[in-house]
């Protein structure tokens, strides 16, 4: 009776141990479940400045992909990023990705803005019409020294 | 002249001990696993430790885990108001719970309350010759005593580190969403944005690193109580024997956890 007793208790702390592991993994480490299948696209920016791997996609605000790399291209001087995009959302290929920061100290995001062509993009194409990112320092500063005139 | 060159010599004595020591705790793992490894495996003396180092300890990390996510949401909120950035309560909870809190406390906790009677336990048994006993009848004591309680640390601190993870979120919830009407999706969502798969994994590998290193340095402390360099025998160095143990385990999660941090960040 007494050994039961503690194979019992064991089972049960290694159930609630392992259902509390799951329950974080899947609700905040993102890696539950059924992935859903994702192509990468990729675009260049003169400048990602402040984009993080792994920042969202957004298109129309909703999440539909994260930025999978960010390189630089020495030939070129830009910011080479591959976006990983979910599958069923289809890009056109006058689509036009720009950086955005979420709230004034917010996180960079790319935003996905849909262009009007009948060709969709597919794997490993690239985005071409893109908006670097915008920062606040270099508007103030333009807006106190062209004010100065 | 003479006190200056004492002085150095005592300063060399104790770099040799620690040297020796550090070895001492090495072979000791070494000899662990290399009889551990010899079949045949049985399971029930690993689930009697399971039993006695993780489930016991679960009410213990239940509770320090709810009380300990609710001071994190509290002194958060308390921060992040000032900035009127409180939709961040969530991510800020989560991170430092997951990254940090979760694994040390619960590794500090087991040492307290795990570690130090594994140790006291082996001291005794090695002042009542007990573990000699075993060597007569063949049994070989590092297969016996200390492979069930290294598997059973290694098993049992993640499992309770998620489970104080769990309830430190929930304690957060209860703070800052019942109480202080932070919105349920601020808090849950910004919590899962921010939570990669990297954090999940630096909290898996700290927690499997400290079950190794309570049990690993508790279980030798008791062990080689007659090893000990001052020469006691009886209560009074099992006393102290389990005292440095703890020190010596929680000392040793700190510099591992900063040691963790450092490379996988």
């Amino acid at each position: 009776m007494k050994h039961q007793n503690i194979e019992l208790t064991v089972g049960i702390f290694f159930l609630a141990g392992l259902l509390s592991l799951t329950w974080i993994a899947m609700r905040m480490g993102n890696m539950g479940g059924i992935s859903q299948p994702e192509y990468e696209l990729q675009a260049r920016f003169v400048s990602v400045s402040g984009l993080k791997e792994g920042a969202f996609v957004e298109a129309a605000g909703v999440r539909v992909g994260h930025v999978a790399d960010i390189s630089f291209d020495s030939e070129t001087y830009e910011a080479l990023i591959t976006l990983s995009i979910a599958e069923s959302v289809q890009v056109q290929e006058d689509s036009t990705a720009s950086i955005r920061t979420s709230g004034i100290i917010g996180d960079k995001f790319v935003k996905l803005t849909p262009g009007g062509a009948e060709e969709l993009l597919s794997a490993g194409m690239e985005i071409t019409e893109t908006e670097s990112s915008i920062s606040i320092e270099e508007l103030i500063s333009k807006y106190i020294f062209e004010s100065k005139d | 002249m003479s006190r200056l060159l004492s002085s150095i010599s005592r300063l060399g004595r104790s770099v040799q001990h620690f040297t020796e020591d550090l070895g001492i705790l090495g072979v000791f793992l070494f000899n662990a696993i290399r009889h551990g490894l010899n079949p045949p495996y049985t399971l029930k003396p690993v689930i009697r430790q399971i039993y006695f180092i993780g489930a016991r300890s679960g009410l213990m990390i239940t509770v320090a885990g709810l009380f300990v996510g609710m001071v994190v949401a509290l002194q958060f909120y308390d921060t992040l108001v000032r900035f009127g950035s409180v939709s961040m309560l969530g991510s800020a909870v989560g991170l430092s719970l997951i990254r940090e809190l979760g694994p040390v406390l619960t590794a500090l906790l087991v040492t307290g309350r795990a570690g130090s009677a594994i140790c006291a336990e082996l001291g005794i048994m090695r002042t009542d010759h007990q573990i000699d006993a075993l060597d007569c009848m063949a049994i070989d004591p590092y297969r016996y005593l200390i492979i069930p309680r290294l598997l059973a640390g290694v098993i049992s601190v993640p499992l309770l580190t998620a489970i104080f993870v769990l309830m430190g979120i929930a304690g957060g919830y209860f703070i800052g969403v019942l109480l202080f009407g932070v919105s349920h999706g601020a808090y849950m969502q910004g919590m899962a944005d921010t939570v990669l798969p990297r954090d999940m994994l630096m909290c898996l590998v700290k927690a499997v690193v400290f079950g190794l290193l309570i049990v690993w340095i508790s279980a030798a402390r008791g062990f080689l109580l007659h090893r000990d360099r001052k020469g006691a025998f009886g209560p009074e160095g099992v006393s102290r024997v389990t005292t440095e143990a703890v020190v010596l385990t929680s000392v040793s999660v700190l510099f591992a956890d900063y040691l963790i941090s450092a490379l996988l960040l």
